[in-house]
């Protein structure tokens, strides 16, 4: 008699729990000014997200050089996170003994100990590229709003893992989340460019990023002129290849007012000048 | 040596009938298998943040098997008043102390053993690559570290009155080594005198333990360290595990052991 009293008391309990947790469950997410769709690591880590997601996207820099990094202890650990190889694809460089951040060994222990760890300064090639990924994909859960985790992820996985898709979906996912980042809009351009050969489209997006750009950019005391120059470069080459040659000259023009080396611009204007119609003579529209 | 070994025995007895190994070895197999299950961009060839979780947590399980199972040795056998019919039979305080070194040990290599058999085959898994050499050296490396920290614990356990204590200081000076000890000739560069003298002293004094830690050549595939290197550091580990055993036995061979 006591054991099945024990019992229904036990699956009363259980009804209530139950019960409350349907109508909390509605409830919470007002409480506490959470959207439903936010992940389960955005509930675990909280506001924390962010710092580990730097962690993370710092990890995949590590495995871009196949763990030859320095350490937080280094003093050069500082500038390697905030200029990292992984976002500069275009750099490759072969194998090379390193001088730089650890420098010559000051003693026994610190020679004998280089021994056991990497001590060249490599990147990552072909398809090993792939192991940074994982780091960018959880950087990027942990703060949707890193868009580098986005650019980097994506520019590797279309240029030289051939994941075009997933390269779009991710791009798709960082402006889902960053509807107003010139920069992911500029990668999504990139893709439908050089991956989808469809330059209308391109256009459209590098446009669409231009635009924004120019609504957030200029009254900025350092504003992101490396974007500008991308993204106006782009559309001049685009413009040149569909033998729109004002508007490639334009873009050209627009570049050369921020990029690091104008007379190399200068040249290619000079180029299109030249193969532009004179003024008068018959040309077909 | 059959006195030391039959002591040992015991030790690693204990050690397969206690659940502090399973619950670590399941956990470990249950993080590593659950984030092996994660797709990332349908790429099913991405191994080597496996590795490194699965390689770490093998690390912080090791080290916590070592320095628990070590620590309650020899304040297990006082409590237990086990230690006097074990003293009153024709065994010294050395054999007694090389015993219980030797015991946890074998021990904690045997688990090492499993969780690296476990490693393997998921990176074998993944890679279809087994470079059986490399992970043999991986595994040498950190059973030799393993050593001079359970030596470390052994002397611990003479010298502080409680496990428990013994546990905390071994655990905070093991992860200070790691993390810190080959920094300390650069963070002595940067101190005024005596500080910077404080500090070279103690970076030539301590075990540098981080030598051992060669995961980022196994993740990352860099060659196989040279044997002779491997031979050096493990003897460079046994003078310390010999001058850690030497001081838990100079400690314990005038204590007295009445409570």
């Amino acid at each position: 008699m006591k054991a099945s009293r024990g019992i229904l008391i036990l699956l009363l309990l259980l009804a209530v729990a139950f019960s409350l947790a349907t109508v909390l469950q509605l409830r919470t997410p007002r409480w506490t000014r959470r959207s439903a769709s936010d992940s389960v690591l955005a509930l675990v880590f909280g506001e924390s997200r962010q710092l580990f997601a730097n962690h993370f996207f710092v990890k995949a820099d590590i495995s871009f050089h196949s763990g030859y990094y320095p350490s937080m202890f280094d003093q050069a650990r500082q500038a390697e996170e905030n200029d990292n190889d992984v976002s500069h694809p275009g750099e490759e460089e072969a194998p090379k003994p390193e001088s730089g951040f650890l420098g010559p060994p000051t003693d026994w222990i610190d020679r004998f100990g280089r021994h056991f760890r990497p001590v060249l300064h490599v990147h990552l090639q072909g398809g090993n590229i792939r192991e940074i990924l994982p780091w960018l994909r959880i950087s990027a859960e942990l703060d949707p709003h890193r868009v580098e985790a986005y650019t980097v992820a994506s520019y590797w996985m279309r240029k030289h893992l051939g994941k075009v898709d997933e390269a779009q979906q991710f791009l798709r996912e960082g402006l889902r989340a960053n509807p107003d980042s010139y920069e992911l809009l500029f990668e999504l351009g990139s893709l439908y460019y050089d991956n989808r050969h469809d330059a209308g489209r391109a256009r459209n997006v590098w446009l669409a990023a231009l635009r924004l750009w120019q609504k957030q950019e200029p009254g900025k005391s350092q504003p992101d002129n490396l974007a500008l120059d991308q993204i106006a470069v782009h559309l001049a080459h685009l413009e040149e290849q569909e033998g729109n040659l004002d508007r490639a000259v334009e873009y050209f023009e627009m570049a050369k007012r921020v990029s690091p080396d104008p007379p190399q611009l200068q040249r290619q204007i000079d180029e299109i000048k030249q193969r532009q119609p004179r003024a008068g003579s018959l040309s077909p529209r | 040596m059959n006195k030391i070994f039959a002591i040992a025995g015991v030790v690693i007895k204990e050690l397969y009938r206690r659940k502090d190994f399973y619950v670590l070895f399941v956990l470990t197999a249950l993080i590593t298998l659950l984030l092996g299950s994660v797709n990332f961009f349908n790429d099913d060839r991405i191994a080597r943040y496996l590795k490194e979780i699965c390689l770490l947590l093998i690390w912080i399980s090791a080290l916590v098997i070592a320095i628990t199972t070590t620590a309650r040795q020899i304040p297990a056998e006082r409590e237990n008043r086990t230690i006097f019919p074990l003293l009153a039979k024709p065994v010294t305080r050395l054999e007694v102390i090389i015993g219980k070194f030797l015991g946890c040990w074998l021990a904690v290599g045997l688990a090492l053993v499993v969780f690296y058999l476990f490693f393997g085959v998921i990176s074998g898994s993944r890679e279809h690559a087994w470079p059986v050499l490399k992970y043999f050296q991986a595994l040498w490396l950190q059973w030799t570290m393993l050593a001079v920290v359970i030596a470390l614990v052994v002397f611990g356990s003479v010298l502080f009155t409680s496990p428990a204590e013994n546990v905390t200081i071994c655990f905070f000076a093991v992860l200070g080594i790691l993390l810190l000890g080959g920094h300390l000739n650069t963070a002595a560069l940067g101190q005024k005198e005596p500080l910077r003298a404080m500090f070279y002293t103690l970076y030539y004094l301590i075990p540098h333990l981080e030598w051992f830690d060669v995961r980022d050549i196994v993740i990352y595939d860099w060659p196989l360290i040279p044997w002779l290197d491997c031979l050096l550091a493990t003897a460079y580990a046994a003078v310390y595990v010999v001058l850690f055993v030497f001081a838990a036995w100079v400690v314990f061979r005038r204590k007295v052991l009445t409570t």
